[in-house]
Order: C-alpha cells, then sequence, then structure tokens
C-alpha cells in the first residue's frame, strides 16, 4: 500500500512539475500574470507530492516490505533501523528520487523568496527549475522506479552494502545531492536572466547566495567523502581521483570560478557572459557527474549497479540542457553589455587568472576521466588513466591560484598601483620564505622541494590573507572595533582562503611523509614505524547485529609512554558474506596512527597493515574551514532579504544601464 | 586601456591558461595512460615489457600461496585459455577470493611473472569488472554465477 502511495504522489509530482515548467515560461513572454503565478504553487505542491513519496519509500524500508523490489535487494531485517533508513539512498533508485526530492525543496526555497525579483523574472526561474524537475521525474519514474513490487515475495532481503553501513556514508551523499542540485538554482537564474534580458547586478546579487550555499553542501560533501574512504576502505588515503571523486570535484572547481566571477560581475559588472557560462558548465557538470557515477560506464568503487538504458537517458538529458542552455547563450550573448572598464592591474584581471586556472584545472580533469570512456567507445582499446596524470596536471595549475589568492584580495578593483603592491609584499615575502625554509628544515629535509614550496606558499596564503584584513582593521581606531566593522562577507573570504592553505599544508606533509609498513605480526608481536611501537595484543571474537568479526588489540607506545590503543576488526557480513575491514585510528592534529588487520596466516598470525600519518587531519580540517568560510559570507548583510529587497530596487532604479533589445 | 588591447590581453591569458594546461596534461597523458590486457595476450607478447599495464581475470582456484615473510604473495590469474603468475606484495583488499574476477596493475618482470602493484577486486561478490567479464565472454568461460548489471 505505501509503494502504490509513493507511486502515486511521484506521478503527481510529476504532473506538477509538467504544469511548472510550462505555463510560466509560457505566462512571462506573453505577460499573463496567473500563469506566471502558477509555477510558484505547482512547484510548491511538487515538492509536497515529491516529500509524500519519499517519505512512503522510507516507510518501505522501516517496515522491511521486501515485497518491494528496491527494498529486497538493498535492506535485510537485522540491518539496525538506522542504516534501514539510510539505505533509502544507498542505491540508485532511491538516490534519484533522493535527488528529485532535493531538487524540489530548492524549488520551494526560490518560489518562497521572491523579494524584488520581478514577477516574469521569478516565472522564469520557476519555469527552468520545473523543466529540471520534469526531466529528473521522467528519469525515476521510467528508468528507475523505486517502487517497483517484487513477485514472489521474498523472505528476507539482499541487505545494504556493507561498505555503506557506517555513518560517514549515510550523510555523504545527501549532502552531494544538495550541493550538485543546489547548482541548479544558479542555473536557473541565469538562463531566466538570459532569456528576458536580465543580466543586471540585481540578478548577480540574487545569484551569489544561492551558488555560496550550493558551494558550502558541495565543499561539505566532498571533505565527507574523502574521510569516509580513508577511515572505511582501509588503504590509508584520501583521494584516489576515482572517475567519480573527480566527478563531483569538477562542479566544485567550476562553482568555486563561478563564486569569484560572480564577485566581479555583481560589485562592478564584469563578466557577465563568462559568469552566466560557467553557471552553465557548474549545472552540466552536476548532471555529468551523476551520469557517470550512476550509468555503470566506469569501473569504481562507486558504481555498484548499472544499467545502460539509464544511462542513455541521463546522457539525453544532458544534452538537452547543455544544447538547450548554449544555444540560449548563442542567441542572447552578443546582447550582453560589458559595462566596466579596467586595467591590467586590478582585482578583475586577478579574478579572471583565478577563473581560467580553476577552469583549466576542471577541463584537464575532464579529459582525464573521460578520455577512458571515448576511447571505450570507439573500441580503440580499454585504458584508464593513472593517479600520477592528475596530481603532475593539476598541481603546476594550482599553484599559482595558491600564490595569487591572498595577493588578490590587497588589490583594488578596476584600477591598482603595482609598485604600490609591491612596496606593501617587500618584506612579507622573504619573511614567508624564510619561515618555509626554516620550518621544513627543522622538522623535515630542507632539499625537499615539494614540502618547501607547498609550506610556503600556505604560509603566504595565510600572510597575504591577513594582510589584507589588517590594512582594513587598522583605518579604526582599536583592534576589536576595527574588526567588527568589517563585513562578515570579507571575514567569510578570509576565512575560506585561509582553509585552502590549511588544506594545503596537510597535503604536503602527509603526502611527504607519511610512513606505511606491511608486516607479519603474531599475537605478542610488535613492530616499529616512525618512533612509535605497535604491540598486537590479542584477537578475540566479536558479534554485531548483521556481522560477525575478528577484533585485534594493538598497543601504540612511544618511548615508555603508551599513546593509544587501537581496535580493528575484519568483520563478515551474514548475507553479502562480504568481507570489511574496519581499521583503527588514534586521531591527531600532528599525526595518525592507523591500523588495519590484513590476512589471517595462521591461527595466532595475521598480516597487518600499519601507517603514520602526519597533519593528514588538516586535509579535513581545511575544507570544513572554507566551509565556515561560505557560511560566514552568506549570512552577510547585503544577501539578507530585507536588505537584498531594499539595495536591489534602488539599483534598478538608479544604477541599471539602458537596456538595447 | 583600450577595450580591444584589453580584449586582447583577456584572449592571450586564457589561451596561455589552456596552453599551460594541455601542455602539462599531454605531457602526463603519455606515461600514465595503462592499457588492459589479458593473459593470453600477455602470453602472446602483446603487453608492454617496459612500463606498466593492468591484466585482469579469474584467480585461478587453489593457486594462492604466500611466501614466508608472510606479505608477499602469488596467485594465478586466467582467461580461459591462458594462465599468468602474479606476485604482490601486500594486503589484498577485502573482496579478493579464489575463483573471482580481479584487475591489477603492475608490470611484466623478465622471467614472465606479473608483478603488481595494485590488486583491485570489486565490492560485490558476483560483480566483475566490465574489462574481465567482456574478455571471458569472448572465450566463452563466464561463470554462470555471473550476474550481468549491463544488462
Amino acid at each position: 500500500m505505501m509503494a502504490e502511495f509513493g507511486h502515486f504522489t511521484l506521478i503527481l509530482a510529476l504532473m506538477m512539475a509538467l504544469i511548472q515548467g510550462t505555463l510560466p515560461l509560457i505566462g512571462a513572454s506573453r505577460n499573463i500574470k496567473s500563469w506566471m503565478l502558477s509555477g510558484l504553487y505547482a512547484g510548491r505542491a511538487q515538492f509536497l507530492f515529491l516529500s509524500l513519496s519519499f517519505g512512503s519509500l522510507i516507510c518501505c524500508f522501516i517496515q522491511n516490505d521486501f515485497s518491494v523490489l528496491y527494498v529486497a535487494e538493498h535492506s535485510n531485517s537485522d540491518l539496525p533501523l538506522y542504516y534501514r533508513i539510510a539505505a533509502t539512498w544507498g542505491a540508485h533508485e532511491g538516490s534519484m528520487l533522493l535527488w528529485a526530492t532535493i531538487l524540489a525543496f530548492w524549488t520551494l526555497m526560490v518560489s518562497s523568496i521572491q523579494g524584488s525579483l520581478s514577477l516574469d523574472f521569478h516565472a522564469r526561474v520557476m519555469g527552468i527549475m520545473g523543466l529540471i524537475s520534469l526531466g529528473m521525474g521522467l528519469f525515476v519514474l521510467l528508468t528507475s522506479n523505486p517502487f517497483t513490487r517484487l513477485v514472489p515475495v521474498p523472505l528476507d532481503g539482499h541487505d545494504l552494502n556493507p561498505l555503506l553501513q557506517d555513518f560517514g556514508m549515510t550523510i555523504h551523499p545527501p549532502m552531494l545531492y544538495m550541493g550538485y542540485v543546489g547548482l541548479s538554482v544558479v542555473f536557473s537564474f541565469a538562463i531566466a536572466a538570459l532569456l528576458g534580458n536580465h543580466l543586471d547586478s540585481a540578478w548577480a546579487r540574487w545569484s551569489r547566495p544561492w551558488t555560496l550555499i550550493a558551494w558550502i553542501f558541495l565543499t561539505f560533501g566532498i571533505t565527507l567523502g574523502s574521510w569516509w574512504a580513508y577511515y572505511e576502505l582501509g588503504w590509508g588515503g584520501w583521494w584516489f581521483w576515482d572517475p567519480v571523486e573527480n566527478a563531483s570535484f569538477m562542479p566544485w572547481l567550476v562553482s568555486t570560478a563561478l563564486l569569484h566571477s560572480l564577485a566581479a560581475t555583481e560589485k562592478r559588472g564584469a563578466f557577465k557572459a563568462w559568469t552566466v557560462l560557467l553557471a552553465i558548465f557548474a549545472f552540466s557538470l552536476s548532471l555529468l557527474g551523476t551520469f557517470l557515477v550512476r550509468s555503470g560506464v566506469l569501473t569504481s568503487v562507486h558504481a555498484f549497479a548499472s544499467d545502460p538504458t539509464r544511462g542513455s537517458f541521463i546522457l539525453v538529458l544532458l544534452g538537452l540542457v547543455v544544447g538547450g542552455s548554449l544555444t540560449i547563450y548563442a542567441l542572447r550573448a552578443p546582447k550582453i553589455r560589458e559595462i566596466s572598464e579596467y586595467a591590467l592591474v586590478s582585482r578583475e584581471s586577478l579574478l579572471l587568472v583565478n577563473n581560467v586556472l580553476l577552469v583549466s584545472a576542471a577541463a584537464s580533469i575532464l579529459l582525464g576521466t573521460l578520455y577512458p570512456l571515448v576511447l571505450d567507445a570507439l573500441k580503440l582499446g580499454k585504458i584508464s588513466v593513472g593517479a600520477p596524470y592528475f596530481t603532475s596536471v593539476f598541481a603546476p595549475l594550482m599553484a599559482p591560484v595558491f600564490l595569487l589568492a591572498g595577493v588578490a584580495t590587497l588589490v583594488g578593483w578596476r584600477e591598482a598601483s603595482l609598485s604600490k603592491l609591491l612596496r606593501q609584499l617587500r618584506y612579507l615575502g622573504p619573511t614567508c620564505l624564510i619561515l618555509g625554509i626554516a620550518l621544513t628544515a627543522v622538522f623535515w629535509q630542507v632539499d625537499d622541494l615539494k614540502t618547501l614550496s607547498g609550506l610556503t606558499m600556505g604560509i603566504w596564503l595565510v600572510a597575504t590573507s591577513l594582510l589584507s584584513l589588517w590594512n582594513r582593521i587598522r583605518l579604526r581606531k582599536r583592534f576589536v572595533e576595527g574588526l567588527l566593522a568589517q563585513s562578515t562577507s570579507f571575514l567569510g573570504m578570509t576565512t575560506a582562503h585561509i582553509g585552502i592553505a590549511v588544506f594545503l599544508i596537510g597535503v604536503v606533509i602527509s603526502n611527504g611523509y607519511s610512513q606505511e609498513s606491511v608486516v607479519r605480526l603474531a599475537i605478542g608481536d610488535s613492530t616499529d614505524l616512525a618512533g612509535y611501537t605497535f604491540t598486537f595484543r590479542g584477537i578475540e571474537d566479536v558479534v554485531g547485529p548483521n556481522y560477525k568479526a575478528k577484533e585485534a588489540t594493538f598497543t601504540v607506545t612511544r618511548g615508555s609512554s603508551e599513546e593509544a590503543v587501537l581496535r580493528t576488526e575484519k568483520r563478515i557480513y551474514k548475507v553479502q558474506r562480504n568481507n570489511m575491514t574496519e581499521a583503527a585510528i588514534s586521531p591527531g592534529l600532528t599525526r595518525d596512527l592507523y591500523v588495519a588487520l590484513g590476512d589471517p596466516i595462521d591461527q595466532q598470525t595475521w598480516s597487518v597493515r600499519v601507517y603514520y600519518k602526519p597533519f593528514v587531519r588538516l586535509i579535513w580540517l581545511g575544507g570544513l574551514i572554507m566551509m565556515a568560510g561560505g557560511f560566514l559570507s552568506v549570512i552577510d548583510k547585503r544577501y539578507r532579504l530585507s536588505h537584498l529587497i531594499r539595495s536591489v530596487s534602488k539599483t534598478q532604479t538608479l544604477q541599471s544601464p539602458p537596456r538595447h533589445s | 586601456m583600450s577595450p580591444r588591447r584589453k580584449r586582447m590581453w583577456v584572449v592571450g591569458l586564457i589561451v596561455l591558461g589552456v596552453g599551460l594546461a594541455t601542455f602539462f596534461a599531454l605531457k602526463a597523458f603519455q606515461k600514465n595512460l595503462l592499457y588492459f590486457y589479458t593473459p593470453s595476450q600477455v602470453l602472446s607478447g602483446e603487453a608492454p615489457k617496459a612500463y606498466p599495464f593492468r591484466v585482469g581475470g579469474l584467480v585461478v582456484q587453489g593457486s594462492l600461496k604466500r611466501e614466508t615473510n608472510g606479505v608477499t604473495l602469488q596467485f594465478s590469474v586466467t582467461d580461459g585459455t591462458a594462465t599468468i603468475p602474479v606476485k604482490f606484495s601486500g594486503i589484498l583488499p577485502d573482496l579478493f577470493r579464489e575463483g573471482q574476477g580481479i584487475i591489477s596493475i603492475g608490470r611484466l618482470d623478465k622471467s614472465g611473472v606479473f608483478e603488481a602493484s595494485e590488486v583491485l577486486a570489486k565490492h560485490d561478490e558476483n560483480y566483475m569488472p566490465p574489462e574481465v567479464a567482456e574478455s571471458l565472454k569472448n572465450k566463452g568461460t563466464l561463470p554462470q554465477s555471473y550476474k550481468d548489471y549491463k544488462k
């Protein structure tokens, strides 16, 4: 009954999407007020129906209704309740329904916040979102219906993949999807603005908070995914350049570029056409991400199940979105007037450099990810592109970004003096370099150029960001007064840049000085790694709700002091009979100690993998700091609703350039 | 600066950035493309001797042996017609099992043993890397238990 209800509400939601995707767009072009308004109500109704639909799927999981195929394939009556709920989005069908539901949630948000947006503009935004919903809804209903019944009904389900029975994995997909789908809002704003010739500063100001929110979720989703891979896969790595990781990283890079280009568009009216193009790219890459993960064309840890008809459906959808939006762009872009003028040394130029580099980085990742697929499709051989490709392309492209991110905040809009800038930096530059060399020499080896340059760039990025903040603070008499006078969006930017530096330092040190060893240990044996002694204390049987496990206990000592007691498990899940290693980690800001149980050699002896990972936590800490920066920016006064309404109506009357059409 | 000169700068910058990216990409590309070979192809000498590649197939039942140091392992991989020995130091992935499809990355040593630097097994007992499934299907040695997810 629940499944039919879910199926029914899903169809109702699709009907609503059909209304939302057509009437407001026609209404906006013919100026029919009631048609324009209809999109708002259809959008809200769509959200209501989709949440009912998604809710009933969750109910099917909670009630262990194995007559539903999707539940039977991905759940089991022994699965703890928490994971039964999370199993709803643990595989393809459910996660696509989640995608659609999140899209409806963003639709609800956009429909409730009209502010001072003109009615036709708002209607167009709703219309574009409706069309995306329509495509996604059809996809779920026609190719991936999670409510399909199964006859005969099995006694029990096939269980959730053990890798996904983990806290990090339960919240990683929703967070990532919030980000992916959030970019559809910015996309819709851009297309609506193109359609209605609304590419003004009001459009940029409205797009910015939406981009920021999507970016925050993306950052969080990616950070979570990396953290999960680190502790759950038992390989001790935090990023594998796996095609699916790349799929989430490309929209992140492009939306980061978009954030920066939007800043120039909002403040100076610069790069309008480019900003629109970035918004199109960012959302297209999100869709491509969905396509890559779910079509089964990839050999990847994420490609759990796959089906090419779904793949071709998403491919067509992707083709329509990219092709359609680029056509609109090509028709409208010549009319976009760039009103801004700027000199070579100016913040605009530096933002442009930032954009070129970030987009180039995303493009080279795209090349490495898609090239094997294209080659395979053309039957030219099966290849894969190794991680060294990505690192050797990515690092040199990002180095200038790290060097210039802080400096750009010191440079004024429009025109800045190069000599003044160099005067400001003449002591800071050498100081950072000396500090970098000194730290590398004291703690590591001074001839290690990777660590040296990474560390120096990190210090430089923090120093230049703080210098820029200090320049603003010292305009006031007292420090606290100066600090409080800063807008939260400026503080947010500084925080996010410091987050990048923290991330960078974590990457270079943990990559350069991690130590790993695979050893054979009998109970009572010990092994030394990086000055720590790992002793194998014993092994015992443990029984979990849906698995049995061997749990090995290790103690770690350094000199005479005990550092940690680590318990690592080798689990066998009852239903799928899969082995799973649960690594044991003693986390710390300066080092992680990591033990993973390998294979039994005999009753008393096991192969064991031990790691020492210095400063690896900084990688995720950096991600969280970036996120906090994004959050500070988004709560800035000028994005508050009341403020937006006032300032935007002012800009529209005072500053908007005469429209030539 | 005149709009024309500015535009030239912008175009120049973009060309430079894209050019730089292409340069790095192509340079890195040559060295890091990993081609896939079946054991038959390896035995017939088609596989490269000088640089790494990927090989895939089923792990032969009963072929897994552990050397005395406890961490170096040897097993054989087959595609039904040809079998090659694989040597690997480290811990095998959780889903490695005899009789199951795997992919390993590494290079061939002089005596014809494949020295693997990485062994990949999939997270589902019936799932097989598409490359392996396809090469087995072509040889007609695909096991019955294999669930074809690509149907």
